[in-house]
């Protein structure tokens, strides 16, 4: 159970954020929802977070690629739930392309939001972390980032990098008792594999079909309890990249 | 010039003599990693009542003093 603790979520207006809230939501913690733009829809994220399941929720409008914001929302949450105990960077764009065809700026944003998004986060929680004495770093990564997927070369370094983000934040902040993780979604049946319904790996699928954000959610909730592991990437994803 | 503060919280959480801690002892002679020196200006944080961010390397204690001393500036 995840009573008394709080999570953020980053990208948890919807998809596999929205399901990763729901759940911790389930569990007891209270949630911080964070996104870059639909109000709306965030907001409809803690107002059943609160009404369901009797949490304390908020959503905060935050880019995490920008450095300074990332921060001043950190400490935002912190003054307003007390602590952070959960970090879960969930936040992810796409802009896929052919390699040869793909502009820099596509390149560059991708990187930007999904993995240096990911390291402001882990930097400006760190220190809420360390004065707790506990911490738990959840980073949603993709297959993609284990095994590449054409048209996704931006997606892919970025999620491949976030393993090497997660492995590092791992090593350097276990002596205090802060655990990182990863979680490796295959096709997840979101707004954003809705360009990805044509895939032919779709087809080598070896459970038959995508997966639902529930069954991320479900990956996450064991993370956030699982005291003894740090450094995992743990692939939910049908058995694609097995 | 904080080194008295330092050197008591030094010794709190080392458990080291408080005599022992000298201006230019190192952090590592002290048996203090880096990560230690995060959670060390932590707890001199609430000492000093003060907030700082470590973001550059101290290597000895009167590095962290004059470190925190330029923040106060």
């Amino acid at each position: 159970m995840l009573h008394n603790k709080t999570a953020v979520i980053t990208g948890g207006s919807r998809g596999i954020g929205r399901a990763i809230a729901y759940k911790f939501a389930s569990l007891g913690a209270d949630i911080a929802v964070i996104y870059a733009g639909n109000q709306d829809a965030a907001e409809a994220v803690c107002q059943k977070c609160r009404q369901e399941y009797g949490v304390k929720a908020r959503s905060y409008c935050c880019d995490v690629s920008d450095f300074e914001k990332a921060k001043e929302t950190t400490a935002q949450v912190k003054a307003d739930f007390g602590s952070i105990h959960i970090l879960v960077n969930n936040a992810g764009i796409t802009k896929d392309g052919l390699i040869l065809r793909m502009k820099e700026a596509d390149f560059d944003r991708v990187l930007a939001v999904n993995l240096k998004g990911a390291f402001h986060m882990i930097r400006h929680c760190s220190g809420v972390f360390l004065r707790a004495k506990e911490g738990c770093i959840i980073n949603i990564a993709s297959v993609t980032g284990l095994m590449g997927n054409a048209g996704q070369c931006n997606y892919a370094a970025s999620k491949a990098g976030l393993i090497g983000l997660t492995k590092t934040a791992a090593r350097e902040l276990a002596p205090k008792g802060i655990r990182c993780n990863a979680i490796a979604p295959g096709f997840i049946a979101t707004d954003m594999t809705q360009s990805q319904s044509e895939n032919p790996m779709l087809k080598m699928i070896p459970l038959g079909r995508m997966g639902e954000p529930e069954d991320v959610a479900q990956a996450a909730a064991y993370l956030a309890e699982a005291r003894y592991v740090t450094g995992e990437v743990l692939r939910v994803d049908g058995g694609i990249a097995m | 010039m904080y080194f008295n503060t330092i050197a008591k919280v030094i010794s709190e959480r080392t458990g080291c003599d408080i005599a022992a801690v000298k201006p230019e002892s190192t952090f590592s002679d002290l048996g203090i990693d880096s990560l230690d020196t995060v959670e060390l200006l932590m707890d001199l944080e609430d000492e000093i009542g003060i907030e700082i961010e470590l973001d550059q390397k101290v290597e000895t204690v009167d590095d962290l003093d004059k470190f925190i001393q330029s923040k106060q500036g």
